[in-house]
């Protein structure tokens, strides 16, 4: 009796696990956490990708503009895929778009620039991936709106698509 | 092209086969007779014919670079060198499954071959269920990763192999890796069959310990190598990153460890059953799951090499179908031997394994958690959180000093019951490795108790079973030579992790760049020629506060086919540290980017587990069992 019990309390689980895994799968992989309390972006110093010269973060987030924050790396796939989304975006001459290149290859990072493009007025090198860990990044790509208070307003975790850029877009007016 | 239809029709008769010697099975469980049937060796060894012919014209088209086969022209280019032509055949998801049937098949073989002297009726039900695997595994490669799909027109060119997994490491470590995973296959059809007939005993324990032993030895190097190539490829400058694809290779390690300490005392007398079969179960079950994380693409990694949800799914159901099977045959035909169970006292070795059980359900549960949980919270309250190196270091460090302690006590006591004698040794080897452990902890700025508790522990392991290894008494050569392993390993790496240093610089040609009484000279550039890549080569003069002199040349390479640019670093191995150089373009500019580290007992570390592994094939070697 008893071990009917254990074995039904085990195949409950498992079927628990399943659903989970299966639910797993088919999620779609770009999501917008909620910010209910606008987090103050953290200082840090960060090696610039072009000059290697260590910057503070005052100074990269020094203009009254509005900031966006892109976390990519050159072997990440999804990056390719927004790429051309920042470059329309960095069009824009109300905002900055800073580049944190996480945990990457220098020269593959290069490489990836010259195909497809800078998009960034700045890129920061986060080579041990302890940068996007300050910004309580989840993973590669990930987006940050910075508002004019420098503060983050908006996150985006996955790749950006079409709506998210008209979003931002929204915001941004 | 013919090389292609021959292994795309032996993959389709190798599955069929596996339903003929189902029927065959069957047939022959129910028969009187006291032998296998001797058609079912036939019919195996036909089947594993097939495998080895579908994978030899899978390395053929690849080798004649046919790019009419869509794995081929995915992962292959005709300028790469032959052996990389070969080594592609595996360093792909179609390929690899392929090689995992092949191992299938070649175990279960092996299995009924070397397993005459056992039950009948054991052997049958063990070969059914791995055709059961097997006709999982088949299935889908045959539905989802087809091998051999062809593309017409035949493109001219491949698009090439990843030049990061253009490397000899890679070449072994992933059959290396399968074999211990597959071995853990033989053992959970082996254990299910032996529950069903009830004959999880001492008799058992002595069979199933070679094939324990086995996929323990490959799956520990396997996992060496993997992390050899990580260090010194990828170039983040470790070995170990806690990253999904490496924690699903240690997870089955930690039951398969467990379970082979659990063995030890099976094989003496039925005891700790339970343990065993649950084991067994979940080792191959973390084995598949690993592969359904890596592979599905529920989890992104340097493993991942497609992401279609088909693929997720088909393992995600055959996983859970087994797992459903396992628990169902656990729950209606396992009787616990009640009598013989806890019939040992509480200080005795019996009782110091189950200890390092669950020492190991410990560890095991912190990397499951860190493992899957982001995937739990998204699924079920669509919240994404990222777990790194400081959850496993927070929570695995600390139970890492009284688990050090045990392995040194544990193999003192005997069996059953037993009081620890020689105090007296222990006692010193105790206070002379704290001692050791503050004065060398004393000149260095570090978490001072924290480390002086963990290294103090791992010295006294260290000390204890060295004291055995030169005591010549060659009682349980392998258990020492294993936990001296385990110490040596610990110890490496707690003095790597806190004695690391690196430099990051600019340097051009000429430059000279110093640092605490050491200098980096950057002497020239030589520029060199290879089929598939050219390569930018530096040569560096590193002069070190004592005046001693390393040249160490650190590479760029510049892959042609697929185009990507890597940089190799240079390596200097001596006994007592790693000497690390890489070196990156800085563009439009004459200064290149310097990264200099120097890692201590980086060689120990991997020296240790080749330890740790010798200790495994000491004892598979060994036919009487350890005192």
């Amino acid at each position: 009796m008893k071990n009917k019990y254990k074995a039904s309390i085990f195949f409950l689980f498992f079927i628990f696990c399943f659903v989970v895994f299966y639910k797993g799968l088919n999620n779609p992989n770009i999501y917008t956490p909620n910010i209910k309390v606008k987090k103050n972006i953290p200082l840090f110093k960060a090696k610039d990708f072009n000059s290697k010269v260590y910057i503070n973060s005052e100074k990269i987030f020094d203009e009254n503009k509005y900031y966006i924050v892109n976390i990519w790396a050159s072997w990440c796939v999804p990056c390719i895929k927004e790429h051309p989304l920042l470059m329309e975006l960095s069009i824009n001459q109300s905002i900055k778009i800073i580049g944190l290149n996480y945990r990457d290859n220098l020269n593959n990072a290069k490489k990836f620039i010259n195909e497809y493009g800078n998009p960034y007025t700045q890129i920061l090198i986060d080579s041990d991936g302890t940068l996007a860990v300050e910004f309580g990044a989840y993973g590669v790509p990930e987006t940050l709106i910075i508002d004019k208070n420098k503060k983050i307003i908006k996150k985006f975790v996955g790749p950006i698509n079409e709506e998210t850029v008209q979003e931002i877009k929204s915001i941004i007016k | 092209m013919l090389a292609n239809q021959i292994g795309y029709y032996s993959l389709i008769l190798g599955l069929l086969f596996s339903f003929l010697l189902c029927g065959v099975s069957i047939r022959d469980f129910n028969n009187s007779n006291k032998r296998v049937n001797q058609n079912i060796f036939t019919l195996l060894f036909l089947q594993l014919t097939f495998v080895v012919v579908s994978f030899l014209s899978l390395i053929l088209s690849f080798v004649n670079s046919d790019f009419g086969n869509e794995t081929v022209f995915n992962n292959s280019h005709t300028t790469k060198p032959i052996f990389y032509k070969i080594v592609g055949t595996w360093g792909n998801h179609e390929g690899s499954l392929l090689l995992w049937i092949l191992v299938l098949t070649l175990f279960i073989f092996l299995f009924l071959v070397k397993s005459r002297e056992q039950p009948k009726k054991y052997r049958i039900l063990t070969l059914l269920f791995q055709q059961l695997i097997i006709i999982g595994f088949f299935l889908f490669v045959l539905t989802t990763s087809n091998p051999f799909n062809y593309l017409f027109p035949t493109p001219a060119e491949g698009l090439g192999l990843n030049p990061i997994l253009q490397d000899p490491a890679l070449a072994i470590h992933p059959p290396l890796l399968y074999l211990g995973y597959v071995g853990s296959s033989i053992i959970f059809s082996a254990s299910l069959a032996a529950v069903t007939q009830n004959y999880i005993s001492k008799k058992w324990g002595q069979h199933i310990k070679k094939w324990i032993l086995i996929s323990w030895v490959f799956l520990t190097i396997g996992i060496m190598l993997g992390s050899i190539w990580a260090y010194y490829e990828l170039g983040w400058g470790g070995f170990w990153f806690w990253d999904p694809v490496e924690n699903v290779s240690l997870m089955p390690w930690l039951t398969l460890t467990a379970l082979l300490h659990c063995i030890l005392v099976l094989e003496r007398r039925t005891a700790l059953t339970s343990w065993v079969v649950i084991l067994s179960i979940t080792t191959f079950t973390l084995s598949m799951c690993g592969t359904f994380l890596v592979r599905s693409g529920i989890l992104n990694s340097v493993h991942t090499f497609a992401n279609d949800p088909a693929r997720g799914i088909f393992i995600l159901i055959f996983l859970f179908i087994l797992i459903f099977l396992a628990l169902g045959i656990f729950f209606l035909f396992h009787k616990e031997n009640k009598k013989d169970l806890n019939n040992f006292f509480w200080l005795s070795r019996e009782s110091s394994i189950m200890v390092n059980n669950w020492f190991m359900m410990y560890f095991l549960s912190v990397v499951l958690i860190g493992t899957v949980y982001p995937i739990f919270l998204d699924v079920i309250s669509s919240e994404k959180i990222s777990v790194g190196p400081p959850f496993y270091h927070k929570l695995i460090a600390p139970f890492l000093a009284p688990f050090l302690l045990f392995m040194a006590l544990g193999p003192k006591l005997q069996w059953i019951k037993s009081k620890i004698e020689k105090k007296n040794s222990l006692i010193i080897f105790f206070i002379i490795s704290v001692v050791l452990t503050f004065s060398i902890l004393k000149n260095i700025t570090v978490d001072f108790l924290f480390y002086t508790i963990l290294i103090s522990a791992a010295f006294f392991l260290f000390f204890t079973t060295l004291k055995k290894l030169f005591s010549k008494k060659f009682i349980n050569v392998s258990q020492v030579i294993a936990h001296f392993g385990f110490s040596l390993f610990i110890l490496a790496i707690l003095f790597n992790g806190i004695l690391s240093s690196e430099i990051i610089t600019n340097i051009k040609v000429g430059e000279k760049y110093n640092f605490n009484k050491s200098e980096i000279f950057f002497k020239k550039i030589e520029e060199k020629k290879e089929i598939n890549f050219n390569s930018i080569i530096g040569h560096f003069r590193i002069t070190n506060e004592k005046g001693k002199v390393v040249e160490l040349k650190p590479e760029i390479r510049i892959y042609n086919q697929p185009e990507i640019i890597t940089s190799e670093a240079d390596i200097k191995t001596t006994l007592l540290e790693d000497k690390f150089l890489v070196m990156n373009i800085v563009k439009g500019d004459e200064y290149f980017n310097i990264r200099y580290q120097i890692k201590p007992f980086m060689l120990w570390i991997w020296v240790s587990v080749l330890l740790l592994s010798l200790g495994g094939l000491i004892s598979l070697f060994k036919n009487k069992y350890e005192k």
